[in-house]
């Protein structure tokens, strides 16, 4: 099963469970969305349930915000994330202020699909990582599945929570990676990261879409003789900090690999935090393999986006410059 | 039965020539309302609440400028509006208010001493004092929670209508929000939205004339605010806001009509921002004191008044004293709420998940630690 496969079947599963459960969006009913995520809910489910929105994010947010505090659990699909921005304001001022805002009163829990990330030849408007600015903003959980099983453990969390979160497919990967799904609707926890491959010399740290590239560069790491560890973060908000330091108390030094520009994006906290947290572990500098601190360019994405071979390059130098 | 077919769009109020595409308009079924407005026992609790309303704002632009309270968003010259829209609502009935909705609130049932918690931002604060003066929220009496940003509410209103609408509960949300908000994003697409699906939800735009500094004929070409339902397929009328018997009809007719599954609409009440924008605003830069003096000709608590007055149900008399109870009632309500104790410094870190995140557990130990430390007073 692939990875747009298992969150069609979860979104099946997690409908038939919970009346509750409703997915709005542009494209989602009738036409199953444009990545085929929500193919089959609306023939199962009918239009009351898998609502076609007219063209308009901050409606979809709004609206599902409003549903939630009514006490239905929706799940809003943004077409591509490069598209979130007319519901930023809903997002941010809104959605991930309710319950405090409120003091605890109306909490507002809404689950956001979205497509994210580059590779696909999508261009500026189908292709950005843009999780920096949700994971800035608190009251917002963020997270990132690179595996079928994943995909459908942390859709299976998101519905359950009880706070905002946005789920980011990278459809990058949507169809090319495929694996094992559980039947039974297994959970995978918030806050836990995945160790994808053990190593010794250097950790190198992913999500997304980034996984694969990164376990291949640990793959030919390994014939040059060096051991590397890959951990897939999952979850950004909750990190899994507890993860992300033992690992680098392990090995010394790290690595990380995301698609978004460099400047202030994750791979920026996550080494603030090794710096303040892991500093005495350090054996060498922190290195980021990130997208460039450019727009996302159309013809030339090959440039911009975090190669094995940049990846290769960052963590050789990590443990030869030590 | 009560019909109000002359409110509808455009009908009433004699507003520069609008032109609309013939046919264009949606129709519009008049609903029968049970009931016929207020009685007159109840129009004189609504002139009380009203008087309760006007006397809280002069207090609280008072207790501002004397630092006693932060900020103070007044409504002065809404009472009616605010007063009847209210209550011809259903105590089941969801509110999505904006900031300005003190009366709102005291007509839902609220208590002053609840609102002055909130203005202080003390330990008896139903929101925990995570908000500015104004922006409260009361579950228990279906108040939402409002926020600065304007219009949002209002796409969540539909939201919420279109989950009543999907549980078949016989409710309607309202959103209030003011003239600036028909410029944003939310109102056009909160609209358009509810158009599409027929939710029950009632779109109340106090057009008090100004958008801070900006007039309303500045905020859009269109000749009325309540015109642009019409694009949507939405019914939108127009009434005179300081007519609180009119304001009631009108929201109550919107009501019927909602519950029965006749959709949306949209109601434009006019009024007058008599007081400031906010404490933090000085109207004298941008309007003329003729202008204001003009709009207070239309008091809409002068106008009940002297409606009370003329049909033998109230004297000067028992005016005065009321002012007098209600002014004292205000005073002793705030002191009392001032004596309540601050709120605990550690809360700041809840409800910003449903539970502390491991991140935020370390950030409450670092702050006890400074506190510990003496580096931070408690």
């Amino acid at each position: 099963m692939n990875l747009v496969q298992a969150i069609n079947r979860t979104l099946h599963e997690a409908m038939r469970a919970d009346a509750d459960v409703l997915v709005l969006g542009e494209d989602v009913g009738v036409n199953g969305g444009v990545f085929r995520a929500t193919d089959g809910l609306y023939k199962e489910f009918g239009a009351e349930r898998v609502i076609d929105t007219p063209l308009s994010e901050t409606g979809i947010i709004g609206a599902a915000i409003g549903m939630s505090l009514y006490g239905l659990k929706p799940i809003a699909e943004i077409q591509f994330l490069d598209f979130i921005y007319p519901a930023f304001d809903q997002i941010v001022s809104e959605l991930a202020k309710f319950r405090y805002r409120s003091g605890g009163q109306y909490p507002a829990h809404v689950v956001i699909r979205s497509p994210y990330g580059g590779g696909i030849k999508g261009g500026l408007y189908h292709s950005q990582s843009t999780e920096a600015y949700f994971c800035h903003t608190p009251g917002i959980k963020v997270v990132v599945p690179s595996t079928p099983a994943d995909a459908r453990g942390l859709l299976f969390s998101s519905i359950d929570d009880e706070d905002p979160v946005l789920f980011l497919e990278p459809k990058r990967i949507y169809r090319s990676i495929t694996g094992e799904v559980p039947d039974a609707p297994e959970r995978v926890p918030f806050g836990r990261a995945r160790v994808v491959r053990e190593g010794s010399d250097v950790s190198l740290f992913a999500y997304g879409a980034m996984v694969p590239p990164t376990a291949d560069a640990a793959e030919r790491l390994a014939g040059d003789g060096i051991s590397a560890e890959v951990i897939d973060l999952r979850s950004l908000v909750p990190l899994d900090e507890p993860a992300v330091l033992a690992s680098v108390e392990k090995t010394g030094r790290a690595v990380v690999v995301h698609e978004a520009p460099r400047f202030c994006g994750f791979g920026a906290e996550l080494a603030a935090i090794l710096a303040e947290k892991a500093f005495y572990s350090l054996k060498s500098p922190i290195a980021r393999v990130t997208g460039f601190d450019t727009p996302f360019p159309y013809a030339l994405e090959n440039v911009y986006l975090p190669s094995v071979e940049r990846i290769l390059h960052a963590a050789k130098g990590a443990v030869r410059g030590s | 039965m009560f019909l109000i077919r002359e409110l509808i769009s455009g009908a009433y109020v004699a507003a520069p020539p609008v032109v609309m595409v013939e046919g264009a308009r949606p129709t519009i079924t008049p609903v029968t309302v049970e009931g016929e407005g207020l009685s007159p026992e109840r129009l004189l609790e609504a002139y009380r609440l009203m008087v309760l309303a006007r006397a809280t704002d002069e207090r609280c632009l008072s207790l501002q400028r004397q630092g006693r309270i932060g900020f103070y968003a007044p409504l002065m010259g809404q009472e009616a509006a605010q007063v009847g829209a209210s209550w011809a609502l259903r105590p089941e009935d969801w509110v999505f208010p904006a900031y300005r909705e003190l009366a709102v609130a005291l007509a839902r049932g609220v208590s002053l001493r609840a609102i002055f918690d909130q203005l202080i931002g003390n330990a008896e604060d139903r929101i925990k004092g995570r908000q500015m003066p104004n922006h409260f929220g009361f579950r228990d009496v279906n108040f939402v929670v409002a926020s600065s940003p304007i219009g949002t509410q209002i796409t969540q209103a539909v939201g919420a209508a279109m989950a009543a609408q999907r549980r078949k509960h016989e409710i309607v949300t309202i959103s209030f929000f003011g003239d600036g908000a028909t410029s944003s994003n939310d109102f056009h697409a909160g609209l358009n939205l509810a158009g599409v699906y027929q939710c029950p939800t009632i779109f109340f735009c106090q057009n008090n004339q100004w958008a801070i500094s900006l007039p309303r004929e500045r905020q859009t070409r269109s000749a009325t605010l309540a015109e642009k339902a019409n694009a949507y397929g939405i019914p939108g009328i127009r009434i005179d806001g300081n007519d609180l018997r009119r304001v009631h009809a009108a929201v109550q007719e919107a009501r019927a009509r909602a519950v029965s599954g006749g959709g949306p609409t949209m109601i434009e009440a006019e009024v007058y921002r008599f007081g400031p924008h906010s404490t933090s605003d000085d109207p004298k830069r941008y309007r003329s004191d003729a202008e204001l003096s003009a709009a207070k000709q239309r008091d809409p608590i002068d106008r009940l008044k002297m409606e009370l007055r003329a049909a033998g149900r109230w004297t000067e008399d028992e005016d005065r004293a009321l002012w007098e109870e209600v002014r004292a009632v205000v005073a002793r309500t705030f002191e009392a709420a001032e004596k309540a104790p601050p709120l605990d410094p550690r809360s700041v870190f809840d409800d910003v998940f449903a539970r502390l995140t491991p991140r935020l557990e370390e950030e409450r130990a670092e702050y006890d630690a400074l506190v510990r430390d003496g580096v931070l007073k408690s």
